[in-house]
């Protein structure tokens, strides 16, 4: 496939762009933010992403979703990276139904797919447990009881986490900590008896938590996929969540880019404009060239997803790795070459790289991704 | 069958029947077929390729058929590189005549000149070489001045020039030469043509750090220049030698993505340092080299983004300093990291158990990757000025 858009995802973007620019500017998350919202995402600018059919986006027809595909969705995430705009999109449209597609039964494809295109329900997905991320290493239990399961543990940085009303939970019916055999998913209420979420709020103010599970009792029903057989559907969705959170960065990045050369081109230093310097001259021809790789392999791996290619898992941690690369970049010079009022809470290019970092760690880092593409590779 | 699917099966089955056995074994990189006078084939499969090739206008494919090209339209041109990717044919004429003055020629040539020189490129038979940069004139090209000084009819070209890749082994050089000393520094310089076995023309060679000899310093004494072998108009050349810089930065920068005898640096590092417990044992290493194949990707699919924009129409075409720019800095660390994976083996510089020295000669070589066909220096100016608009 030509590593270009067609008509109908290149329209996607700019209405994407758009609506973003009007109705969630940058301005919107410091007022979440200032105000303490709760849920760090405003309800009402929900309610219209669902109007549009965004929830719907990733949701086959059969289900009643729009099957519009990655590319599309990507182009959506890539200029919510430009607003640092905060919603359900990412753990309930992209996480929720991505899980879902892959592990689901017809029964549970049809009722929660349903709900999430209509927006209905939001979803959150608890797998780390621990301060970085290690899908395999999971140790929550899932113990066999009464015809249903009993679950066990904690989970972390689970975004979404205080505010979704189900949540995907990987734990562990069978094996130990390391294999990955033996993991199941499971869908839980967020209010079910035993269930404690603490909110942490990060740097982006967007709402994590982390949740624990004391003997919190499921049905049967509650299995997502096959008992002990989760971590391949876990790895896809994950391998999404990647490719996702790079689209992401690669709005950050660019939007870095932009406003900063704007402002070699505005900010006058002894006479001259400082884009006349030849150090930052080179400095921000280097980064733009780094962007365009971003670019490239952002819709070579959305690309993938949706043409099921072999090389998919492969391509999400080329992508997030180079985007946690170019974004830690991009937001640093940004910083950097805006100065003084770069460091200022009043000006907006502060909140990049405080939104960048967050993503950046979101199911694996630069060193995780390097490491997992050379294990891939067989080396 | 579509006339696309028909020319695909006409391509394998000519390739089939002639491209020679040994033409699809993979090259040591030291065989290439350059053509020309003076050139000896390496073997006679390497002439009968080249031959064949040429007779149907392969060796430049995409030009017009009355030029001696093959005539092709993109979707045939694709077809067929395809087809040869897929025999693992090796190229059948290394060019600088394919690569560089000939296009420059079909697009500012007159009838005359592309009459003279376009079917000899094809066909192989004569070889060229640039006569650009100058000893006072690296990065600051348009600072050239070796002068052609009007005598009617004809110039007389007199000055230095130097970098000439293969001048000593070339036929005719394409050559930059002021001549109008009163104008503007980009004003008054003009793209020449002319024999190397014209009096007055000496080619020495430049030996490098890596050992060999790829460049010549040119010197002109009194060289008669005819006017009717003036590239475009007179003291206008300078918007042809740009054209011309773009073609090498492209050529240049699409070196970086390539992989040492069709293995990845990942392959290589594996067999060559072992694998414990399916792991290479040094972390460090390890690292570098996925963080390089990471990049590598990256680049390629740039590369091939770029490629599927221009082609849809979307591209904005001012590219090829980045590809250059990135691409020589990616192949530079390829071979620091080779360096690296081959240990103290890998700075032999003799003998036949290391290949007679290649991997140091050749990373080596590529310091000059970031250096030729415009510095890195260079490129990041051209991207900041002409792509951002920084002043």
């Amino acid at each position: 496939m030509a590593l270009v858009l067609n008509e109908e995802q290149q329209m996607l973007k700019e209405s994407a762009q758009g609506f973003l620019a009007e109705f969630a500017p940058v301005d919107e998350l410091r007022k979440q933010r200032d105000a303490g919202s709760e849920t760090g995402y405003g309800d009402k600018l929900w309610a219209q992403m669902v109007n549009m059919g965004w929830a719907a986006i990733l949701i086959p027809e059969a289900y009643g979703g729009l099957d519009f595909g990655n590319v599309g969705m990507g182009q959506i995430v890539e200029q919510s990276g430009r607003t640092l705009t905060a919603s359900p999109l990412f753990a309930t449209a992209v996480l929720g139904v991505t899980a879902i597609n892959l592990a689901g039964s017809e029964a549970q494809k049809a009722e929660l797919l349903g709900a999430i295109a209509a927006g209905e329900i939001t979803t959150a997905l608890a797998v780390d447990e621990k301060i970085h991320h290690a899908p395999a290493q999971i140790s929550m239990t899932a113990v066999k009881q009464n015809g249903g399961y009993v679950l066990s543990g904690g989970k972390r940085f689970v975004a979404d986490g205080s505010t979704a009303d189900k949540l995907i939970v990987a734990a562990r019916t069978g094996g130990e900590a390391g294999d990955t055999n033996g993991i199941s998913l499971f869908v839980v209420d967020r209010s079910a008896p035993g269930i404690a979420v603490e909110r942490t709020t990060m740097t982006d103010t967007r709402n994590y938590a982390n949740i624990s599970f004391t003997n919190v009792e499921v049905t049967e029903a509650a299995l997502l996929g096959a008992e002990g057989e989760g971590f391949k559907a876990l790895s896809g969705t994950l391998d999404a969540g990647n490719v996702y959170l790079a689209a992401e960065m690669l709005g950050i990045c660019q939007e870095s880019f932009d406003r900063t050369l704007q402002y070699l081109k505005e900010r006058k230093q002894f006479g001259v404009l400082i884009g006349s310097f030849q150090s930052l001259q080179h400095r921000t021809a280097d980064w733009w060239s780094q962007v365009e790789l971003c670019k490239s392999v952002v819709l070579k791996a959305l690309q993938a997803m949706d043409d099921g290619d072999a090389m998919a898992p492969v391509l999400a941690s080329v992508a997030k790795a180079k985007l946690c690369q170019v974004t830690e970049l991009s937001t640093n010079e940004a910083i950097q070459m805006h100065g003084g009022i770069g460091m200022t809470d009043e000006y907006e290019i502060g909140f990049f790289i405080k939104r960048a970092r967050p993503a950046q760690m979101m199911f694996g880092d630069n060193s995780y991704h390097t490491d997992r593409f050379a294990l891939l590779g067989g080396y | 069958m579509s006339n696309l699917q028909a020319f695909r099966q006409e391509t394998r089955d000519w390739l089939e029947q002639n491209c020679p056995a040994s033409m699809r074994l993979p090259t040591d990189g030291d065989d290439s077929c350059w053509g020309g006078r003076n050139f000896t084939f390496a073997s006679e499969d390497q002439k009968l390729w080249m031959e064949r090739m040429a007779a149907k206008g392969w060796t430049a494919p995409d030009w017009p058929t009355e030029y001696g090209g093959g005539g092709l339209d993109k979707g045939q041109h694709k077809i067929l590189k395809e087809e040869l990717a897929a025999i693992n044919a090796r190229s059948p004429l290394d060019s600088f005549g394919i690569w560089m003055i000939g296009p420059a020629l079909l697009k500012f040539g007159s009838e005359a000149l592309k009459q003279q020189h376009l079917p000899p490129i094809v066909r192989g038979e004569i070889r060229w070489c640039q006569g650009y940069s100058e000893p006072g004139a690296g990065s600051d090209l348009a600072g050239l001045q070796s002068k052609g000084e009007d005598r009617g009819d004809h110039f007389i070209a007199n000055g230095q020039k130097v970098w000439t890749s293969y001048g000593d082994k070339a036929d005719w050089m394409f050559c930059l030469l002021r001549t109008d000393t009163e104008a503007k520094k980009q004003m008054g310089i003009s793209l020449v043509l002319f024999d190397m076995e014209t009096p007055g023309v000496t080619p020495k060679p430049i030996k490098l750090i890596s050992g060999s000899s790829p460049f010549c310093e040119t010197f002109l004494d009194d060289v008669r220049v005819e006017k009717d072998q003036v590239v475009g108009e007179v003291n206008h050349g300078w918007t042809i030698a740009k054209y011309l810089l773009t073609h090498e930065r492209e050529m240049i920068g699409g070196m970086g993505a390539a992989v040492v005898g069709g293995e990845s640096l990942s392959q290589h590092a594996s067999q060559v340092m072992g694998l414990e417990q399916g792991r290479m044992n040094n972390p460090m290493l390890r690292a570098e080299v996925a963080t390089w194949e990471i990049d590598a990707v990256c680049f390629g699919l740039t590369a091939e983004r770029v490629t599927d924009e221009v082609k849809s129409g979307q591209g904005v075409g001012a590219t090829s300093a980045m590809l250059k720019y990135y691409g020589t800095e990616l192949n530079k660390r390829r071979f620091e990291t080779l360096l690296k994976i081959n240990g103290s083996d890998g700075m032999v510089w003799d003998g036949e158990a290391a290949n007679g020295g290649w991997l140091p000669r050749t990373w080596l070589r590529t310091k000059g990757n970031s250096i030729e066909g415009g510095t890195s220096e260079v490129q990041l100016n051209v991207i900041a000025k002409n792509i951002l608009g920084l002043g």
